[in-house]
């Protein structure tokens, strides 16, 4: 029998084997608290990936449905990409929809309708808004502020679990008789009164939407006023804490008129009212039997009051993830951040007084138009002003082309044409030619698409180390980019010529059957149609790369090289916290705030960057290295 | 502040849950509600501006008291005002330390609030014999809109004060503060449902 060797560990003497096995064991205990299976709370799984309340991971569960809600909204619309470069023709895939909306697999004008409804339903309320807000700000927002967490967890949670079952009802819709709703995501009414069961559903799916959001904002601007770090002033906020603290006010105030708006018309629908009826009105020859005496108009302003504000919903955190990946990755501050700020601010209370702009052809007098006009114009200027800071932002930097900052710097442009392109819009007279047209649509997607998604995806390769301790592959974030960059714009440029030209919008056959829209129509819906199936390509190295790494991180393994501050990022998510953050409470020493959030390349200080929390800037780290507080490195070492 | 604070239970401590954070004078849930009352002043706002753009565009609209109850509603805003006075005696009892006295005012609210519903019920039975339902008129659409969802509010604040009466009363014995604070926060909403009555009862009723 060999001997056994004794090592001495401390002050002790113990055999080596056994030794051995401690030592493995005392791994296996902080990989499990790495892991969130905190020494003492084994909640069951349950607790912990269902019913969670944990804001990180309530964030990952609002950014993998979304996700997949985007995807969802982006395959209807290549379906109706199909049906407007070739009209008529019969494809294969559109069989997916049922011999009741594809027979023999083309499409009919009643299910184009529905998938167009559906499109903008989906990409707004049940992808984008949640993937911005519910994901990026519920994941960042704490870590960014230096919180243990949201104000109200089990608010957190229930505001999850109203979204999904309100996604859940938009998606069984399609399932009701006569199909799901088909009135546009803009509901009109009268035409949305009298549709088809689906409406209901759709109605009752976005009361949970409301309800879903109205937790939330609550949940957010509470986090934010009452749970900041010591020392963490308002302007001292990373400018994406202040995009979705403002964003959240929006949600919360201006949600309530459509959920009001909801109820009227649900009652129109369910219990007979002619809220939305007007008097008089006469469907495929037969009299309405309503009471009548409603207005259609009252819709549309409950509607935009809620919609137009939603459109800045939909832009600040963007604008605020864009901000975020720019300061870092040009290694130098904001440029203008107070008046980012305050810009930002402006732009919250203006959204809510520019609604009618989107009405000017109803007929609501010249002296709403003017007003409403003027505001609009007004409204400018704030985006103006964070969008130029952006670009001066760049000015002088050392940039370091990332894969995030390619999106980061692809959305000032793109955000800056469909910025652009509205300002027609919001002058009445030029509305006369361009409202409903494909002008329209071209506007609003570049703000939206090339704009919005576009900084998303920004911030998913961006945040991904943050959230999982793996960086996504730089080679084919970069093929993603590029191909996605291209075909997007194939998409929707043509779209203002289309638009210019008089092609309106909602047509089933992109108007091919229209003398004065049938010549573009040919000249430019294929080639659009062949871009969009390009840019359902590109998706697929990202959908690639994101699964293959989110399930290694899943499975256990992180990039140990990589450390938990890759980008060599000044806030507080980064700096003080491991790449994931621990499952229970974030920080393991909680923040104290001392300087301004983006203090990159400071005058006179040794170090290149020097995070939020650190009371003096510390010796200049090893790249990626891990920077913590001293008291913290203190308390590992106990 | 208790067991809870050490790492390694399931429940986080959350910062402000309980005591004011000194620079903004408030805690968290009380700041939560205030929110959730200027969405709610927003949800109520637009339904009465619907009520005003559908009335001025009518053509005629009928006078309110010639087409419902005013004696029975002037005696349902009394009992509303009554149980306003009653949460807040419950809420300063409790921050005596009384829980009893806070418990018998509870119930006194919650009662309130059941008299106001039962006669409720009487009206609308009464405007159903009648004959008069939403698809009537948009008078009446409006009408039962309004108070149906005024209603609807009634009904949340029962629920919630039952909890706090019953099973959500266990708080007093190991945390007493968050218990009253508690009933602060729903005090709060109690009063704003009040505030939609005491406007639903002339634009419905009087004029």
């Amino acid at each position: 029998m060999a001997l056994r060797r004794q090592i001495r560990v401390g002050s002790q003497w113990m055999y080596a084997d056994e030794a051995h096995k401690a030592l493995r064991e005392a791994l296996r205990v902080m990989e499990d608290e790495k892991s969130g299976e905190h020494g003492g709370h084994h909640l069951p799984w349950i607790r912990r990936y269902v019913f969670s309340t944990d804001h990180k991971w309530i964030g990952l569960q609002y950014g993998f449905t979304a996700l997949l809600f985007l995807l969802l909204g982006f395959c209807l619309m290549i379906l109706m990409r199909l049906q407007l470069g070739w009209p008529g023709t019969a494809f294969n895939v559109m069989k997916v929809l049922g011999e009741s909306r594809a027979p023999g697999g083309v499409l009919l004008p009643e299910a184009y309708n529905q998938l167009g409804a559906m499109h903008g339903t989906i990409m707004i309320f049940l992808g984008i808004v949640p993937l911005a807000v519910g994901a990026f700000g519920n994941y960042l927002v704490p870590l960014q502020i230096g919180a243990p967490d949201m104000a109200f967890p089990k608010l957190n949670m229930i505001s999850y679990w109203c979204y999904a079952p309100g996604g859940l009802i938009m998606l069984a819709s399609f399932l009701a008789p006569g199909g799901t709703a088909q009135s546009g995501w803009t509901s009109y009414p009268p035409l949305s009164v009298i549709a088809s069961q689906g409406q209901t559903w759709w109605l009752v799916g976005m009361v949970f939407l409301i309800t879903s959001s109205l937790l939330g904002s609550v949940n957010f601007i509470v986090t934010i006023v009452q749970l900041r770090a010591k020392g963490l002033s308002y302007m001292r906020f990373p400018f994406f804490v202040h995009a979705q603290f403002v964003t959240s006010f929006l949600l919360l105030l201006a949600f309530p008129p459509l959920e009001a708006a909801a109820v009227l018309q649900l009652m129109d629908r369910v219990a007979g009212t002619s809220f939305f009826l007007p008097s008089g009105l006469v469907v495929s020859g037969q009299a309405l039997t309503n009471a009548g005496g409603g207005n259609p108009l009252l819709w549309q302003h409950l509607f935009w009051f809620l919609a137009h504000p939603e459109v800045y919903v939909l832009i600040l955190p963007a604008m605020g993830i864009v901000a975020e990946i720019i300061a870092n990755g040009t290694r130098k501050p904001l440029w203008g951040y107070k008046s980012m700020v305050f810009a930002t601010v402006f732009l919250g209370f203006m959204s809510f007084v520019v609604w009618a702009h989107h009405m000017f052809l109803t007929g609501m007098g010249t002296t709403i138009s003017a007003f409403f006009q003027t505001t609009t114009m007004i409204i400018s200027i704030p985006s103006v002003i964070i969008l130029s800071s952006l670009f001066i932002s760049l000015w002088g930097g050392s940039i370091r082309f990332t894969t995030p900052m390619l999106f980061a710097l692809a959305f000032l442009p793109m955000f800056g044409i469909g910025g652009l392109t509205g300002l027609p819009l919001g002058l009445a007279a030029a509305d006369i030619h361009l409202h409903d047209t494909y002008y329209v649509i071209g506007h609003f997607h570049y703000v939206v698409a090339p704009g919005t998604i576009f900084a998303m995806f920004g911030g998913i390769y961006y945040w991904f180390p943050k959230a999982t301790g793996r960086k996504l592959n730089d080679f084919w974030g970069r093929v993603h980019f590029w191909i996605s960059f291209v075909c997007i714009n194939g998409i929707f440029f043509p779209m203002f010529a289309q638009g210019l030209a008089g092609v309106s919008r909602r047509l089933y056959d992109g108007g091919a059957q229209y003398a004065h829209a049938k010549q573009i129509a040919a000249q430019t819906n294929p080639f659009m149609s062949i871009c969009a199936i390009g840019l359902l390509v590109a998706q697929v190295p990202f959908i690639i790369n994101f699964f293959y790494n989110a399930i290694a991180a899943a499975l256990g393994h992180r990039d140990e090289k990589l450390g938990s501050n890759p980008w060599e990022a000044t806030t507080m998510e980064w700096a003080a916290t491991t790449s994931p953050p621990l499952a229970h409470g974030n920080f393991e020493v909680m923040p104290v705030v001392h300087r301004g959030p983006y203090e990159y390349n400071v005058p006179g200080e040794a170090a290149e960057f020097i995070p939020q929390h650190m009371p003096t800037a510390p010796e200049p780290a090893p790249r990626g290295g891990t920077l913590l507080p001293s008291t913290a490195v203190a308390m590992r070492e106990n | 502040m208790d067991a809870h604070a050490s790492v390694g239970h399931a429940e986080l401590e959350i910062p402000y849950n309980v005591h004011p954070r000194p620079d903004t004078g408030v805690y968290n849930a009380k700041l939560g509600i205030w929110l959730f009352l200027a969405s709610e002043v927003m949800l109520f706002g637009a339904l009465f501006s619907s009520l005003i753009l559908l009335r001025t565009g009518a053509d005629s609209w009928p006078r309110g008291y010639e087409m419902l109850n005013v004696p029975l509603a002037t005696f349902n805003t009394f009992i509303l005002i009554v149980s306003s006075v009653t949460v807040v005696m419950a809420w300063s009892q409790l921050r005596l330390g009384n829980l009893k006295w806070g418990r018998i005012y509870i119930s006194a609210t919650i009662l309130c609030a059941l008299i106001f519903l039962v006669n409720k019920g009487f009206e609308y039975g009464h405007e159903f014999r009648e004959h008069n339902f939403p698809k009537t008129n948009n008078f009446f659409a409006i009408y039962f809109t309004l108070t149906g969802l005024h209603g609807l509010h009634i009904i949340g604040g029962v629920i919630v004060f039952l909890y706090f009466l019953g099973p959500g009363a266990k708080m007093w014995a190991h945390d007493p503060e968050r218990y009253t604070n508690r009933i602060e926060v729903v005090g709060l909403y109690w009063h704003f449902v009040d505030l939609v009555w005491i406007f639903l009862f002339p634009v419905l009723y009087l004029m």
